[in-house]
């Protein structure tokens, strides 16, 4: 009950932090924020105008309070780019990024784990340098770079995949949105045609997001199954005869299922963030590519609502994995 | 004479001086400790890999002029798109520029990018960290949640709100890398602080009238350096993507300057017939920070031997 209590608390000065920061760059950074609004020729009388209706003729800490009184309802402000409230842009996106960031994040499971014990089990063998290298290639790569290689490759060369964005032309006005996930709109409507070209489109870039999760999730799977095997328990179970399936997949994996519960999940929570760079390579219109949109367009209102809904999601992952943690491991209670 | 021979037996050479059980000075001690390290270092292939790489890029960025024959920055159109050649080896992109000569020039950006990073971010880290350990109590307590909260970030996107609300540009893009990297720095610093803080030398600096922040600058801090170094270099691979990252988004050193992430976005809209225009200045960021990676793996091998 106290832990919980203490987790609160961090997660709520964590958060108010985050607002002081996102506050902070939008408001105090740029050096006139009134002339980012009325531009360089507006008069005296429209300048202090402007000046008011913002709110920044009050005291500092007055603006912060109505800055966070409307976050805490809801309201990130109306975007200049796309006359929209913010937040129903943001909704509208964000799907886009989690099945993304979603697909990405099962490939690195299903392919990092498995990987991470092979490489674990054949320490300093070819499967252990393999792991290694792939983990080195993944740290050292740029993803837009990869990515705009994975089109160059799978898309002009070969001609096996098909090219940015999540439908091809033409199909993307077809789809009634339900969820905003492309895969599982296009099955709802039932045309078979569509979503074989959904899923044809997120084979890229997810595998692209995905490589970097695997290369994250071997790396740490491998050195927590190898903190494992040197265990005494590990050798009394085979003393004892237990298949080494067993004592592998049964024994040490229950013990390391926890801690890799949370690298999964931090990985998914870094991809969510690393979509940004890979969305604007594919076009792929989630949150990220809607982040460097708002960018170009200058319009700050949108790219720290943006920044401050990523930050909340990082924030509740990062406390639902603490929970998690004390829920699930015994020791920790 | 004797004496002398006590010291140094005629035959230890120096690296006998170096390894022996018994130092005279601390400095001795020291050295000798570094030289174990870089043996160390010397037996990893890998590390000197890296070494290797980052040797190349510095001779690269000091000699980038006698390593090319075109100027990086002025165009040629009567020479635009062109494939690689005999004259340009990698090509050259849409306004006609040598690949291969801006690419050279690029990497004094990158250097440069590294250098301001790790001297702007360690010494925050160093500062929030050793005074937040010495001082303890509420300092300690809002300096390590304001750092707890900067690490909760996610990393990328802050550093691109900074970014753009700083306004383009290469030092702006520094600053808001070096905003975002500083808060492991502070842990870092803390958590050695903590080690030493309550040992005899520094009680005995403080019994001498030391004020706390003649201690934490002569006592403490020399005291994190070398973890702070290691931690900085493991980072370095990350600062590099991170600074290819936004220049890739605009947001980084602004044209016509050759910063190899801002190199592959120009190449975007040619890259299905002009592959080489975002190609070699995307594997030019994959080998540099591969050797910082390499070099930080090594370095926390020396450092570091629970791995092993």
């Amino acid at each position: 009950m106290k832990a919980s209590f203490r987790v609160l608390v961090s997660v709520i000065t964590t958060l108010f932090g985050l607002l002081l920061v996102t506050f902070f760059i939008g408001r105090i950074l740029p050096a006139d924020p009134v002339l980012a609004v009325v531009g360089d020729h507006a008069s005296a009388e429209v300048y202090a105008r402007t000046r008011q209706e913002m709110g920044l003729d009050q005291p500092l800490w007055q603006q912060f309070f109505t800055y966070i009184s409307h976050v805490a309802r809801g309201d990130l402000g109306v975007s200049p780019r796309t006359g929209r409230p913010i937040l129903d842009d943001i909704v509208q996106v964000f799907p886009a990024t989690l099945e993304l960031a979603t697909a990405g994040t099962l490939i690195g499971i299903i392919i990092g784990v498995p990987a991470g014990v092979w490489a674990a089990v054949r320490k300093d063998r070819w499967p252990d340098h393999l792991v290694r290298f792939l983990g080195l290639f993944g740290y050292s790569v740029p993803v837009f770079w990869l990515g705009l290689m994975g089109l160059l490759l799978f898309y002009a060369k070969l001609e096996w995949l098909p090219g940015p964005g999540r439908l091809d032309f033409g199909y993307e006005d077809m789809i009634e949105p339900v969820t905003g996930i492309m895969t599982i709109d296009t099955l709802i409507s039932g045309d078979m045609e569509m979503f074989k070209n959904a899923l044809m489109h997120l084979i890229l870039p997810a595998s692209i997001l995905g490589y970097y999760s695997l290369a994250y999730i071997s790396r740490m799977t491998r050195s927590l199954m190898l903190g494992q095997l040197r265990q005494e328990y590990i050798l009394t179970a085979r003393v004892k005869g237990v298949s080494e399936r067993k004592i592998i997949w049964r024994h040490a994996m229950g013990n390391i299922l926890v801690p890799l519960l949370t690298v999964i999940v931090l990985s998914y929570a870094s991809l969510l963030e690393g979509s940004v760079l890979t969305e604007t390579v594919f076009v792929w219109r989630g949150l990220g590519l809607y982040i460097t949109d708002s960018l170009f367009a200058l319009d700050m209102t949108a790219v720290l609502g943006g920044t401050l809904v990523v930050g909340c999601a990082f924030i509740f992952i990062n406390m639902l994995t603490d929970l998690a943690y004390r829920v699930l491991d015994p020791r920790a209670r | 004479m004797s004496l002398a021979n006590d010291n140094l037996p005629p035959s230890m050479s120096w690296r006998g001086w170096l390894l022996t059980e018994t130092p005279h000075s601390r400095m001795q001690a020291r050295l000798g400790r570094a030289y174990l390290g870089w043996r160390g270092f010397l037996r990893n292939p890998l590390a000197m890999a890296g070494l290797l790489i980052f040797v190349i890029l510095v001779l690269t960025a000091i000699f980038a002029p006698l390593l090319t024959s075109h100027n990086p920055l002025a165009g040629d159109l009567g020479h635009r798109l062109l494939p690689p050649n005999e004259v340009n080896i990698l090509g050259t992109d849409q306004q006609g520029r040598d690949l291969w000569s801006r690419i050279i020039y690029g990497s004094r950006i990158t250097l440069m990018i590294v250098f301001l990073v790790a001297v702007t971010a360690a010494p925050i880290g160093l500062v929030i960290g050793t005074v937040a350990g010495y001082a303890g109590g509420w300092v300690e307590a809002v300096l390590m949640r304001v750092t707890d909260v900067f690490l909760a970030f996610p990393r990328l996107i802050l550093a691109l709100a900074f970014a753009a609300a700083l306004g383009p540009g290469i030092e702006n893009a520094v600053l808001a890398i070096a905003l975002t990297v500083w808060p492991p720095y502070a842990r870092l610093a803390r958590a050695e602080t903590l080690a030493v803080r309550n040992s005899d030398y520094v009680a005995a600096a403080r019994m001498s009238g030391a004020s706390p922040l003649r201690i934490i600058i002569g006592q403490i801090m020399p005291m994190c350096m070398s973890s702070l170094i290691v931690r900085v270099s493991l980072d370095m691979a990350g600062i590099i993507l991170t600074a290819a990252g936004l220049g890739f988004l605009g947001l980084g050193a602004q044209p016509p300057s050759p910063e190899w992430g801002a190199m592959v976005s120009s190449g975007r809209e040619h890259l299905l017939d002009q592959w080489w225009i975002s190609t070699f200045p995307g594997i030019a960021i994959f080998i540099v920070s591969l050797g910082f990676n390499l070099i930080g793996d090594g370095l926390r091998d020396v450092f570091d031997p629970r791995e092993q």
